[in-house]
Formats: C-alpha cells, sequence, structure tokens
C-alpha cells in the first residue's frame, strides 16, 4: 500500500527505496501533463487539417492546408541517434543502480570488489543528446533550404511546432542528466545519483517514444 | 535533492531560508495566501472601477482618469484572469493545500520541497508578469479572460492587443507551469506520504479535494498551456492556427485558413475543470467545517468522495456547454447538454449530504461555520441556474448576457471566495497562533452574504431582459438603458460589500498580532492538524510520527470520553 510510512522520521528520514519510489511516483506526475499537451497538440493538428476555407477566387471552399516535403532521411539519422542514447541511458542507469546496491558492502573497511571498468555512459548521452538536438536543427535548416517556414503552410507551422516542443522537453531531460553529473562532483552520496539517473532515465524513454510519434504522426498524417 | 527528512532536522536560520526561499510548506503556503490576498485586492478595485463606470460614465475615476470603452474592456479582461487565476487557484490550493495537506496526512513537509517552493515563485513571477501588462503602451488587454481570438490574435486588433496580451499570454502560460509542478506535488505527496493507518478512507475531505483539484489541474493546465503557445504563435511568427482571411482597419492581414473555434475548444476543455478547480477545495474545506460545528459526522463520507470524484470525471466533457452559441452540430450540443446536466447529480448529492450533515446536529453557530453554511447556499443558488443554462435553447438566449454573469459568479466566484473565508476562520488559530474576533467575523459574513446576493441576483433579470454582458455602458441603445436604475442598484451594493472587506482586512492583522492565544485545538475538531502545536514546528509533529486510528469525522461518538474521537487517540477511545 502506498503511505502507511512507518516511523521514517527521525532515524534521518526515507530510506533510499522509498526515495526512489517517490521520485518514479513524480515522474509519472511529470509525464501526464506532457502526454497532455501532445495529445492537444495532435488534435488541433487533425482539426486544422480538415477545416475547409473559402475560396473567393473559384467561389468554393478549399483546403489550405499545404503540405511539407520533411527531410527524412536527416530525421531517421536523428531517431538512431536517439534511440542509440536510449540505450546509453539503460546502461548508466543499471550501472548505478549496481553502485547504489554495492555501496553498504564497499563502505566496509577492506572490503574491495576488485577494480570495476565503467564506459561514461552519462556523458555518452548527453553528447548524444546534444547530438540529437543539433540533428533537428539541421532538419529545420533542411526545411527553410526547400522553403517551408513557419508561417509558410498550416501543415509546416505543426511541423515547427511538434518538433519544437519536443526539442524543448528533451533539452530538460539533458539539464537533468547534466544535474546528475553535477551531483557526483558535490560529492552527494551514490543513492542521490542513482535517483536522479534512474527517473532521467525512465524520462528520456518516454522522449524516444515520443519522437518516434511524432515523427510518424507527422510523416503519416500529412 | 532535498528530502522533507534532510531538511526537517534543522529549522533553517536566516530571514532569507526562512521566510524568502523557504522550503517549509507551511512558510509556502502564507506566501500563496498573501499573494492571494494582493490579487483580490487588485482584482476587487478593478471591479469597483467597473461599476463606478457602468452607472457613471462621466466620472473620472482615480489612477485611470477617464475610461474609454477599450479601458473598461482592460478592467475587465484583468479583473477576470487576476480573480480566477491568481485568487481562486492559488488560496485554496496553492495556500491552505500546502499548508495543511502534509500535516492533514501526518507528513513532515511536501514530497518535494524544492519544487514546492519554484512552483510558488513561478507563481509570483507570472502574477508580476500580468500586472506589467497594465504599465506597457496600450495597456492590459482586452480579449476577456476566455481570450478569445481573432482578438486576441491579432496585434491590431486594438490598444491592449500588442504587447499587453503578450504579456497576458506570457503570464498564463508561466502560471501553467507552476501549477502543475504543484499539482505534481500535491500527488505524489497524498499517494506516498500518508502516516500510518492513514488509508485513502480515512482521509479528511480537505485532503480528498486537494487531491483530485491537484488531478484536474495536471490534466487541463498541459492544454490550456499548449493553446497559448498556439495563439503566441499566430500573434508573433505569422502563423494561422485561429485567425481565418481577416481584415481590420480596412487591411487585409497575413493570415487566412484558421479557426477561433479551435482556441474555444482548446481554452474551455481547460476552462470547466478549472470552474472545478476553483470550487473543489471550497466543498472539502466546507465539509470539513459543517461536521465540526455540527458535531457530527459527516453524512455520507463514501459518497462525498465518489461525488467530487465523479464531479472531477464530468468536468472532462462537457467544456462544448460554452459553446452552445458557435453553430456547433446540434447533436453534439444534446450529447454536452445531457451530460452537464449529468454533473447535478453528484452536486445534489454533495449538498444534500451537507443538509444531512447539520440535520439534528448540536451545531455552533462561529463564523467559520456561518461561511460554510454560506457556501452550501451560494452552490445552491447558483447551481440552479446551471440546468437552465445547460439547455442549448436556453443558452442561445441568454449567452452574453448578464444572466450569465450572475450564474458563476455565484457559484465559481463567491462561492469559492466563501470557502476561502471559511478555511481562513477555520484555520487561523493553528497558522497565526491567535484567534480571530468573533464579532467582526460575524459582521463581516452578513454584510457579505446579504451583499452578494444583492449584486449578484439582481443580474439574473437583466440578463433576462437582455442586458449584454461585457459593454462599458448602456445609455446609447434604448432598450438597455431603461435597465440602469437596476444597475445603479447593484454599484451601491458593490461599493458597500467591496467597503465591508476591510472589516476582514482589520480582522485579520489586528488578531495576527493582538488576538487571545489559541489553544492547540480551539474548535474541538479531530483531524491531525489539531494534535499538533500551534502554530506546528517546522517538520509538523515535533519529531514524533502520528499514528492514525480513526476516521476524520468521529464526532458524537456513543461511549467515548469526549464528544469526539481525534484521528490520533488510541483505538479503545470509540470501542463499543
Ligand atoms: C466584489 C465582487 C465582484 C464584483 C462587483 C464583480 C463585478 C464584475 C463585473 C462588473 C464584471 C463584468 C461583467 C461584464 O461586463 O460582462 C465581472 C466579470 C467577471 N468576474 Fe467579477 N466581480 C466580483 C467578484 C469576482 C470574483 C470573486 C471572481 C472570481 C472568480 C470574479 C470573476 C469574474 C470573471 C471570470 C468575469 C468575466 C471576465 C470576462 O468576461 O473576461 N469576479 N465581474
Ligand atoms: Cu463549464
Amino acid at each position: 500500500m502506498a503511505g502507511g510510512g512507518d516511523g521514517r522520521r527521525g532515524d534521518g528520514g526515507p530510506g533510499y527505496g522509498e526515495r526512489l519510489r517517490r521520485a518514479r511516483l513524480g515522474l509519472i506526475c511529470l509525464i501526464a501533463p506532457i502526454v497532455m499537451l501532445f495529445i492537444s497538440l495532435t488534435s488541433a493538428y487533425i482539426v486544422r487539417q480538415g477545416l475547409p476555407m473559402f475560396d473567393g477566387a473559384s467561389n468554393s471552399y478549399v483546403r489550405d492546408w499545404g503540405g511539407v516535403n520533411l527531410p527524412w532521411v536527416l530525421l531517421a539519422i536523428n531517431t538512431g541517434v536517439l534511440l542509440l542514447s536510449s540505450v546509453t541511458i539503460e546502461a548508466a542507469r543499471r550501472d548505478y543502480a549496481r553502485q547504489a546496491a554495492l555501496a553498504p558492502v564497499k563502505s566496509i573497511p577492506g572490503v574491495s570488489l576488485g577494480e570495476e571498468n565503467h564506459l561514461p555512459w552519462l556523458g555518452i548521452t548527453v553528447i548524444l543528446g546534444i547530438g540529437f538536438l543539433v540533428g533537428q536543427g539541421l532538419a529545420w535548416r533542411e526545411l527553410q533550404n526547400r522553403g517551408f517556414f513557419v508561417s509558410t503552410n498550416p501543415n509546416s507551422s505543426f511541423v515547427y511546432l511538434l518538433t519544437g516542443a519536443h526539442a524543448v522537453h528533451l533539452a530538460g531531460g539533458i539539464i537533468a542528466l547534466v544535474w546528475a553529473a553535477a551531483t557526483s562532483l558535490l560529492r552527494k552520496p551514490v543513492e542521490a545519483r542513482r535517483i536522479a539517473v534512474d527517473v532521467t532515465a525512465w524520462y528520456w524513454h518516454f522522449m524516444g517514444l515520443l519522437w518516434i510519434y511524432v515523427f510518424a504522426f507527422l510523416e503519416f498524417a500529412r | 535533492m532535498a528530502t522533507p527528512a534532510t531538511i526537517h532536522a534543522h529549522a533553517p536560520q536566516g530571514f532569507i531560508r526562512k521566510y524568502i526561499f523557504s522550503l517549509d510548506h507551511k512558510v509556502i503556503g502564507m506566501q500563496y495566501f498573501f499573494l492571494a490576498l494582493t490579487a483580490v485586492f487588485v482584482g476587487m478595485f478593478l471591479s469597483l472601477l467597473m461599476r463606478i463606470h457602468m452607472v457613471w460614465p462621466a466620472a473620472v475615476l482615480p489612477l485611470v482618469g477617464e475610461i474609454k470603452p477599450e479601458t473598461y474592456l482592460s478592467l475587465l479582461t484583468m479583473h477576470g484572469t487576476i480573480m480566477v487565476f491568481f485568487v481562486l487557484t492559488t488560496a485554496p490550493q496553492g495556500g491552505f493545500g500546502n499548508y495543511f495537506l502534509p500535516i492533514q496526512i501526518g507528513a513532515p513537509d511536501m514530497a518535494f520541497p524544492v519544487l514546492n517552493m519554484l512552483s510558488f515563485w513561478t507563481t509570483f513571477v507570472a502574477f508580476v508578469v500580468i500586472i506589467a501588462a497594465f504599465f506597457v503602451t496600450g495597456g492590459a488587454p482586452l480579449h476577456g479572460w476566455t481570450g478569445y481570438p481573432p482578438l486576441s490574435a491579432v496585434q491590431s486588433a486594438g490598444p491592449g492587443e500588442g504587447l499587453g496580451a503578450d504579456l497576458w499570454i506570457t503570464s498564463i502560460a508561466i502560471f501553467c507551469i507552476a501549477s502543475l509542478m504543484g499539482a505534481l506535488n500535491f500527488i505524489t505527496t497524498t499517494l506516498d506520504l500518508r502516516a500510518k493507518g492513514m488509508s485513502l478512507m480515512r482521509m479528511p475531505l480537505t485532503v480528498w479535494s486537494w487531491f483530485i483539484t491537484a488531478i484536474l489541474g495536471l490534466l487541463a493546465f498541459g492544454v490550456l498551456l499548449s493553446a497559448g503557445i498556439l495563439l503566441l504563435m499566430d500573434r508573433n511568427l505569422g502563423t494561422s492556427f485561429y485567425v481565418p482571411l481577416i481584415v481590420v482597419n480596412g487591411q487585409v492581414l497575413g493570415h487566412k485558413g484558421g479557426s477561433p473555434l479551435l482556441w474555444q475548444h482548446l481554452f474551455w476543455f481547460f476552462g470547466h475543470p478549472e470552474v472545478y478547480i476553483a470550487i473543489l477545495p471550497g466543498m472539502g474545506v466546507t465539509s470539513q467545517i459543517l461536521s465540526t460545528f455540527s458535531r457530527k459526522p459527516i453524512f455520507g463520507y463514501k459518497a462525498m468522495v465518489y461525488a467530487m470524484l465523479s464531479i472531477g470525471l464530468f468536468g472532462f466533457m462537457v467544456w462544448g456547454h460554452h459553446m452552445f452559441m458557435s453553430g456547433m452540430s446540434p447533436y453534439s450540443a444534446f450529447a454536452f447538454s445531457i451530460l452537464t446536466m449529468c454533473i447535478g447529480v453528484p452536486s445534489a448529492i454533495k449538498t444534500f449530504n451537507w443538509l444531512g450533515t447539520m440535520h439534528k446536529g448540536r451545531i455552533r453557530f462561529q463564523t467559520p461555520m456561518l461561511y460554510a453554511i454560506g457556501f452550501v447556499s451560494l452552490f445552491v443558488s447558483g447551481g440552479l441556474s446551471g440546468p437552465f443554462l445547460a439547455q442549448p435553447v436556453l443558452d442561445i438566449q441568454l449567452h452574453d448576457t448578464y444572466f450569465v454573469v450572475g450564474h458563476f459568479h455565484l457559484i465559481m466566484g463567491v462561492a469559492a471566495i466563501f470557502g476561502i473565508f471559511a478555511a481562513t476562520y477555520y484555520w487561523f488559530p493553528k497558522m497565526f497562533g491567535r484567534m480571530m474576533n468573533e464579532t467582526l467575523g460575524r459582521i463581516h459574513f452578513f454584510i457579505t452574504l446579504a451583499g452578494t446576493y444583492a449584486i449578484f441576483m439582481p443580474m439574473h433579470y437583466l440578463g433576462m431582459a437582455g442586458q449584454t454582458r461585457r459593454y462599458s455602458q448602456f445609455t446609447e441603445v434604448a432598450y438597455q438603458a431603461k435597465l440602469i436604475p437596476l444597475q445603479t442598484f447593484i454599484t451601491y451594493a458593490a461599493i458597500i460589500t467591496i467597503s465591508a472587506q476591510l472589516i476582514f482586512v482589520i480582522n485579520l492583522f489586528w488578531s495576527m498580532f493582538k488576538g487571545p492565544k489559541a489553544s492547540d485545538n480551539p474548535w474541538q475538531s479531530t483531524t491531525l492538524e489539531w494534535t499538533t502545536a500551534t502554530p506546528p514546528p517546522h517538520d509538523n509533529f515535533g519529531g514524533v510520527t502520528p499514528v492514525v486510528n480513526h476516521g476524520p469525522y468521529e464526532y458524537a461518538v456513543p461511549g467515548a470520553p469526549r464528544d469526539y474521537v481525534m484521528q490520533t487517540d488510541p483505538v479503545s477511545a470509540s470501542a463499543h
């Protein structure tokens, strides 16, 4: 049962497992409004797409939706980068989970678990994430080269809007990762880092899913 | 990550950490409360200017000088927006919810104290931004709190529609983000930080109301945010989401093909849940107070919980009742109409349960109780006009008339304000350690109650007679001019009612410093906030972890030593 906490105060506060659960619950509450935001943008897209416009010249109703020639090779590459970063952040998440689990053992004097070799998964993820954002920027430039600007037609407005909204949320994830990495410099206990990395990782996977949705929607709901 | 535990050990000492950037949910609750108090005075002052201008159009007023028709619209927009967002959404949830939700569930703080601080300061920034709209060139926007395009989407549409409107939208967007952070915190706290024994069905109805309100906020504010982003893009990036081909002052603008109705759908998908965000906490505190001051268990606790849940659920399915005039298909109008009337059922359940709670109670008519009864009264008076407005055929006549103004002020505006007053009089002793003055409280109550009815009841007749809403003056239209005497009466009532609020302010600040000291449980209530010291210590329970053994409303328990059993009393206290 949630709640029903048993004497969690007095001894220095909630335990690590409890804090992890709480942070994950918070994450679910963060994902819900983001989902609502994108549902709302999606329905605006569909409504706007179906709107007829009166055309004085032909004296009839026409659709002004327009079309966009998506730079989909570039977008596909970006998708690959983002999916790869999901793999690396998952590696980071598991890495920290193991470290956090072993921390009590390691703190026993004289106990050594041998040298472990870690790739700097967090750093790699941050670089891949920034790479994705740069790639999206290139995609925007390519769109402009092809003559599609924010106000060119309703379809292009939505392309910029949806990709931009996704990018802003992903940038939030990058900031969270950088912050998680900073906790190691701030000498916070490994548990704190583990929690930060855990929720950011789930958030990151969600961002990956969201991007696949956005990409597929833009490509197939034209 | 500052968890409740890392901050509970030592209360911060410096002034800034203690009172400005505090992580303590109690301090943050007070900050929200005082922000809302400031906002309500700005909002009231604006309404006063509107009322005076409406019946004495030639009068030159302080601070604003001559009121042109567009100035009136600015006042109207800012009044509505400030009241809805910065008063009715801020005080009941951000203020009292923040202060009392953790204590009532036996937690030392919110789940994420840093986030809690951020949500307050973000709200504060939103308030500063919206107030700034008054001072930029062109002044505040004209588009009303509902911000309908094309008026709101076109920079050249009017004086306030330039920078002022951009500030307005930006403020709302910031407010959305702040509310989302708050909602996240409320939900996590309620689900995860309850003390031992505090099962969901032992939570006070106030906690239920804050919890459900937070869920509504979590699902609604993201939609408003998206609507606001589209609006900003239409205004500043030349897109055409909302704006059709349009000619302003003889000039064809660059937009084409957009639909103003798209905004209405998005806005009201948020807007209707928003009215419940405003009123649900008031329902919670009313239930709490009616039970306490009738010395009886709340009638139908579970029914109350399910009623609030279904009100929240249905609240997302009725937004179209604001759009009957938009030319929607009669079939959808019919569906929205039926669903709207469905909400009458849980609302009636709540009303009957409130009456049932008072029935044969040993009622103590102290100020909090008076305000709770006033809440029920206003909820019924305002609620009865709802089913009328839910009829598409009637609404076509009544929409955008004073009938609607009367309806929403009674049920959402003043009822929620009565909830805030009830909460203030009820929890003031806990928050400030002193009692408020009863006599002043009662005088304040009776003037406010009578004044409210005097202001808003006649508006229903004005509306039925065809008086249009959002007009700055009525002298120019013959059939409307005939109604001016009734408007004048309303203005006098408003002047008296607004002046009477000074009684409240005096009582509030005087009692804060000079009121008689309050005991830990002056109302002989049962919930957890009354088990701890007054005012509560930094970690709420002074290092003790409360254990809950009872439901929230065990009054008049047969065989118990007192006529009430507190939630933390040992099990044996009611074992008969
Ligand atoms: C002192 C009591 C109040 C008075 C005298 C008052 C007066 C007014 C007036 C004259 C209007 C303009 C009506 C029109 O021309 O259509 C108005 C609109 C409005 N008021 Fe109040 N009001 C009061 C309290 C409140 C409160 C407590 C709320 C909180 C919800 C509120 C919310 C609104 C809203 C949402 C509008 C509509 C604004 C719009 O159409 O954009 N008012 N009020
Ligand atoms: Cu509604």
